[in-house]
């Protein structure tokens, strides 16, 4: 077969603190869910340490929505063990909010508070989460706005803003609660192509300041330029996972060369 | 032979004026009013019903008579003519505004009204000072202790219920959340039963701060709608609140509760209840406990009211999509500040519509309390009547009345009107 050929990513990436460490951010073991009697995710066994960026991948339907959404607490496993930064993930509402505070989220319809401004979407959580007094809060938001480069929109409303803009306010309004862990289900498929550039830069920065993340998409230049491992699923179960050059080069399951050799278009 | 399409402008065209067939006031009847055979008939039939109207009326409005003491002085003024005779209004118009309230006394009313307004003030409109809010806080017992008189205390010890209730959610919060709102629900609870009564009783001891007393069944007219409505819709919509909320809940035993409540409400007329506010709850109560009649009338209104709320507003929080709570939830917000702070905001804003229509439900419908017995306007309307000098006044008496709630209730349409276009943040 050919050789499926990735897209390079056009930018320099600065590798200088993408350091993987030793210690453990997420621990998953013999994981199983189920929406009533349909099997979602099977058996996943999984550990993300501290500074790793891992890409999702796999058909539609396959549980990678499911399996992020698990790590906060947005859906609830049915057995075995998630341990977040030390907290396991029980029905004990302490620890989820514990574990929340801690794990930033972006979506992929970015979820914004449409009565807000910008900058109060960002304030919100630290205020009335962390207790930050507002005029701290705020100076954080608009370091957070700048940094995803709109600090100019900060009083606008959410719908004045493009699909790309929101995109980085979603991510700038989970920096703002200073997560160690950032999840990304799919957050540039509802965005038209120029304006995924914008939002995978963003992304990019935030691998090269060390973030942990673990990212649900299908832009595989993403996944080459960044990722350290990249993890394929299918049916509920992680079918194969590599470091992205071997993966993407070299994939050993079949369901895996199906999946690619459509994604990449041959 | 390829055709020749390439062309480019050489010279820009300057802007023009519109031809005169487009714009002017002929143009605008021809198109509004004459733009077809239809619709000219219609026009025509509607002008024609308009003048039919006109011309029945206007001879009574403008052959009206405004001073006389009674229909007979007043029949004898017009002189055979048709013509209105308000002066029952001008004659009257203490009662019914007021009741049978002393009427040395009016001041009370008439200063619970203005002072209304500025409790009313923060809440609506957002210019005003938000200081003010600690005045609203307090003006239910002020108002309550301006119009029913007595000692100031007892309705400020009442109203001390709701700041012990807060106090004792944030002293149990760091232990529990679920024990918090326990706490918070059981503490004004245990205090208005247990304590409120002593407390007040040694307050009013150290400072009396009476007023002369006005019993209930002296309250009547507008005073008595107003207070009635005022009340009822400001019960209602924390009610309804809870109870839209009670109703999307996971626990099953509060769902239920809630689910039974509005459905039960919303199932029976408010006539009903107001029945039984007046003759059965006497069945049920302590014998010799005095449960003020006004008072049980609105919280039949308020349920009433309530239960309609809920549902409009579970209509606001159903259009919500999913990610607002998931976004709250995703950023640690715990379930009363989610609510607080997105999704009710967003829920409420929906619904404002349909709970200003239940607000303008709710303040027509206390004219339902002459049916009990109690003397609002259409009461007096009726007591007026009875006398002597008025009897036979039917039409200038219900003009008026109708006039008065026309008057309240298009106001509360404007301001719904106002306050969505002041939220209006979506920009689609
Ligand atoms: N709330 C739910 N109730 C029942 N089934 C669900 C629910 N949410 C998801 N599913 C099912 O679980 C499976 C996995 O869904 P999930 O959203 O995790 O897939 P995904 O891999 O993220 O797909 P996509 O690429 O389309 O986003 C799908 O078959 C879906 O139909
Ligand atoms: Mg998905």
């Amino acid at each position: 077969m050919t050789e499926p050929q990735p897209h390079e990513y056009e930018r320099e990436i600065d590798r200088s603190h993408m350091q993987v460490t030793d210690e453990v951010a997420i621990e998953i073991t013999s994981m199983n869910k189920w929406y009533g009697s349909f099997h979602v995710l099977r058996d996943i066994n999984m550990s993300v340490n501290r500074g790793e960026r891992i890409v999702i991948c796999g058909p539609s339907g396959s549980g990678k929505s499911t399996l992020i959404r698990c790590i906060n607490r947005l859906e609830e496993h049915q057995s075995g063990r998630i341990v977040v930064d030390g907290t396991e993930l029980t029905s004990d509402l302490k620890n989820i909010d514990k574990v929340r505070s801690e794990v930033g989220m972006v979506f992929q319809h970015f979820n914004l508070f449409p009565h807000l401004t910008i900058l109060e979407n960002c304030t919100l959580a630290p205020i009335w989460v962390r207790k930050i007094p507002k005029k701290d809060a705020e100076e954080t938001a608009m370091h957070f706005l700048e940094k995803v480069k709109i600090p100019e929109q900060a009083l606008k409303y959410p719908g004045q803003l493009s699909g790309g803009q929101q995109q980085r306010v979603a991510i700038a309004r989970s920096l703002c609660m200073r997560p160690r862990i950032m999840l990304f289900d799919e957050p540039t498929s509802a965005l038209d192509p120029e304006m995924i550039k914008e939002v995978l830069d963003t992304m990019i920065e935030l691998a090269e300041e060390g973030m942990t993340m673990l990212c649900v998409t299908h832009e595989m230049g993403f996944a080459q330029a960044v990722a350290n491992r990249v993890i394929f699923m299918d049916q509920g179960q992680i079918v194969e996972q590599n470091e992205p050059k071997a993966f993407f080069n070299n994939p050993q399951s079949d369901r895996t060369k199906l999946f690619l050799s459509q994604i990449l278009g041959h | 032979m390829a055709q020749e399409y390439s062309y480019v402008r050489t010279e820009m065209l300057p802007e023009q004026e519109p031809p005169s067939n487009a714009v002017g006031a002929l143009v605008w009847v021809r198109e509004n009013l004459f733009s077809g055979p239809l619709n000219t008939i219609l026009t025509l039939a509607s002008l024609a019903a308009v003048w039919w109207i006109l011309s029945h009326l206007s001879g009574w409005f403008l052959n009206s008579v405004w001073q006389a003491g009674s229909l007979a002085e007043c029949r004898e003024i017009l002189d055979g003519a048709t013509g209105a005779c308000f002066a029952v209004i001008t004659d009257r118009w203490e009662q019914l505004l007021y009741g049978f309230y002393p009427s040395d006394a009016y001041w009370r009313p008439n200063l619970a009204l203005l002072l209304m307004l500025v409790a009313l003030a923060p809440v609506l409109f957002p210019g005003v000072p938000r200081k003010l809010f600690w005045f609203s806080a307090i003006y239910p017992a002020l108002a309550f202790w301006l119009l029913w008189g007595g000692s100031i205390w007892p309705p400020l010890v009442v109203l001390a219920a709701f700041p012990l209730g807060f106090i004792a959610y944030r002293l149990v919060e760091p232990i529990n959340g679920i024990l918090a709102t326990l706490a918070a629900l059981a503490a004004p609870i245990l205090w208005w039963f247990l304590l409120a009564g002593p407390v007040g009783g040694v307050l009013a001891g150290i400072l009396p701060g009476t007023l002369e007393p006005v019993a209930s069944d002296l309250f009547g007219g507008f005073m008595l709608s107003i207070i009635i409505g005022v009340t009822g819709i400001a019960l209602s919509l924390p009610l309804g609140i809870l109870l839209a909320l009670g109703r999307q809940s996971d626990l099953i035993f509060l769902k239920t509760i809630c689910v039974g409540f509005i459905e039960f409400i919303r199932g029976v007329p408010l006539i009903t209840l107001l029945f039984t506010a007046s003759l059965l709850l006497n069945y049920f109560l302590p014998p010799g406990t005095n449960f003020d009649i006004i008072l049980r009338v609105v919280i039949m209104v308020t349920f009433f009211a309530a239960a309609y709320m809920a549902e409009v507003i579970r209509g606001g929080l159903a259009a919500l999509p999913r990610g607002q709570y998931e976004a709250a939830d995703a950023l640690g917000l715990d379930y009363w500040k989610a609510q607080r702070l997105i999704i009710l905001p967003q829920a409420l804003k929906i619904s404002i519509p349909g709970i200003v229509n239940t607000f303008i439900g709710l303040f027509k419908d206390t004219t339902l309390v002459v049916f009990i017995g109690l003397l609002d306007p259409i009461g007096l309307s009726n007591a007026i009547r009875a006398t002597t000098e008025w009897n036979g006044v039917y039409w200038e008496l219900f003009v008026f009345i109708g006039l008065c709630f026309f008057i309240f209730c298009f106001g509360m349409s404007r301001y719904s009107m106002y306050l969505e276009r002041r939220l209006k943040t979506d920009h689609r």
